[in-house]
């Protein structure tokens, strides 16, 4: 579960380059719901999820994470809680190290890491029928370099590595976006069984409408740092892209759409 | 001449150890870290200092080995807490610990201040009381030395080896590999950078209460460049055996050592060099190590494509008549 009250962060703040990022964010996550967020660029997306995740500091507002405050913990330390899946494929693994190690390295993000071996015998069947629900034949290549793999195959690697220990909440920051579209489709299909699978709770940005309705049970479409439409689970069912379209003409005003509104359909 | 090439087989395996702790920063996370220069008298001269005031070798050694150990928390804190940057921690750590082992060997004299060098001629050292050990066994001690340091290295990259397969060392490689990712993963790379650099500095400094001993003296000069000879062992050896898995990376890194001695020891035969010159070699040796395999892999490639394009060449030609 993730609360989110009054979140605001700045850039530059005090310079004359001072940039509102985010004002006033209030976003609630219950318990196995899957929020998509979409926006155009500078729109505060990224922000929230790395103000969510520690990445960025906090200046104001509070993150609760299984209703304990996480304001003030490093990014290491919500780790505990939060499993992320970034943009760029290569991001999410760590390339000289190979699939088990990779795995292993997850395996240990909720206990505290001594020196045991990583990857035990046991481990390993865990990680191989893991594996399999992935459908890549990643199961039979356990001690291949990550680097090795395909753009596609690390980005499923990661998705795996973020989600199977279950974390409290899953964080994915437009994780299909650097991918070409029957890659981006694969990984959107994984995403889709993975978070079915475990019932998590998960944020989800991404640039693409059609995504972001397909996805998830709740929706939220952010501009300018803020939150300006919200579509429900009863809402979210009828929801086309037209109608998103129209949301936000309608908020924005008409001449908003030609120069500010740079999704895809 | 048998004598010289062993010497420098024996030189060449208690150097690996230290080359061993190099690959760690430089290399597993990608860290260059220049306290070795500094860390390595840290070892010679807590080593040479303890046997002078009597403690027992073995004691010496792990005390060196802890003083190194601490050195690399040392330049771990400048960086990740002082927020400096890696060379520049470590090249201050190293200026620091130039006048910490003056201060160290500086124990032995009674007024307690710095001294720059201790010689261990007369005294009982792990190495003389390994060879009188292997005489009292009635075995002939030519190549005692060399299986010893064989032994001790072999133990150290064993334990290297199994180390970087924990769950810690994992982190610590994925630490150089992927900050971003393992931070994801609820790895602390301050703390593990530290870990790291402790790691390698005790090696760095195990190294130097060997050499210290092997060679009987500890002298506040004699870690001038050892940063170089640790880097070119590496390349040498990951030149020679590839980087194909640590077990085997490990393994290169101490040949590497032992084949730069070698190289070192057949280049001081030549009339006109002189043991000034060490240094010199030793810069022209990672130089060469440096530039020759990417130099070679660029030729190799210009090579490939004539031949390709004499090969289509004649594919024409043939075509034609």
């Amino acid at each position: 579960m993730l609360t989110i009250h009054n979140l605001q962060k700045r850039f530059n703040e005090g310079s004359h380059d001072e940039k509102i990022a985010l004002r006033s964010i209030d976003l609630t996550l219950q318990d196995k719901d899957f929020v998509t967020i979409i926006g155009s660029n500078g729109a505060g997306k990224s922000t929230l999820l790395n103000c969510i995740s520690g990445t960025l500091p906090i200046e104001q507002g509070d993150v609760l994470l299984d209703n304990q405050n996480v304001e003030h913990l490093p990014e290491h330390k919500r780790a505990k809680w939060i499993g992320r899946v970034f943009q760029d494929p290569m991001a999410g693994t760590s390339p000289t190290l190979t699939i088990e190690e990779n795995l292993a390295i997850a395996y240990s993000r909720n206990t505290k890491r001594s020196f045991r071996f990583a990857a035990t015998k046991h481990r390993r069947e865990f990680f191989k029928s893991e594996l399999e629900a992935l459908h890549l034949n990643l199961e039979n290549r356990l001690t291949t370099k990550v680097g090795m793999l395909s753009g596609g195959e690390r980005q499923a690697l990661s998705l795996l590595m973020a989600t199977f220990t279950n974390p409290s909440i899953l964080l994915l920051d437009e994780h299909t976006a650097a991918l070409d579209p029957a890659r981006a489709e694969l990984i959107t299909q994984l995403t889709k069984q993975l978070v079915d699978q475990k019932g998590l709770t998960t944020l989800m940005v991404t640039h693409n409408m059609q995504q972001a309705i397909d996805l998830g049970n709740r929706l939220v479409m952010m501009d300018q740092g803020s939150i300006i439409f919200e579509a429900d689970e009863e809402r979210k069912k009828s929801l086309t892209v037209q109608d998103l379209l129209n949301e936000f003409k309608q908020i924005k005003g008409s001449q908003a759409l030609s120069d500010r509104m740079l999704l895809e359909a | 001449m048998l004598g010289a090439l062993t010497g420098a087989v024996e030189q060449g395996l208690i150097y690996g150890i230290m080359a061993l702790g190099v690959y760690l920063t430089f290399r597993v996370l990608d860290f260059p870290d220049l306290t070795v220069d500094g860390s390595f008298v840290t070892g010679a001269s807590t080593a040479a200092m303890m046997i002078v005031l009597g403690y027992s070798p073995l004691l010496a050694t792990i005390a060196a080995l802890a003083a190194g150990f601490i050195a690399g928390i040392g330049t771990g804190l400048l960086h990740t807490k002082g927020g400096i940057n890696p060379l520049l921690s470590g090249i201050l750590m190293m200026i620091a610990l130039y006048s910490i082992n003056l201060r160290i060997m500086g124990l032995t004299v009674e007024n307690s201040v710095g001294r720059p060098n201790i010689p261990l001629l007369q005294s009982e050292t792990l190495i003389t009381k390994y060879i009188s050990f292997i005489e009292s066994l009635g075995i002939p001690t030519y190549y005692a030395i060399v299986v010893g340091a064989l032994v001790v290295v072999a133990v150290v990259k064993i334990a290297l080896d199994l180390f970087l397969k924990t769950e810690v060392g994992l982190a610590l490689r994925a630490t150089g590999d992927n900050k971003r990712m393992i931070r994801s993963f609820s790895g602390n790379t301050d703390r593990l950078t530290i870990i790291g650099l402790a790691i390698s500095n005790g090696l760095v400094a195990l190294s130097g209460a060997l050499i210290a001993q092997y060679g009987k003296f500890a002298d506040v000069g004699m870690g001038i460049g050892m940063i170089v000879i640790g880097l070119a062992s590496v390349i040498i050896g990951e030149a020679l055996f590839g980087t194909k898995s640590i077990v085997r990376i490990t393994l290169a890194v101490i040949v590497g050592a032992v084949i730069y001695r070698l190289v070192l020891a057949f280049a001081l035969r030549i009339e006109f060099l002189d043991t000034g010159d060490m240094k010199l070699l030793t810069a022209l040796i990672v130089v060469l190590a440096l530039v020759l395999p990417t130099k070679l892999s660029k030729l190799k490639k210009q090579a490939l494509r004539k031949q390709q394009v004499e090969k289509r060449g004649g594919v024409e030609l043939a075509n034609h008549s």
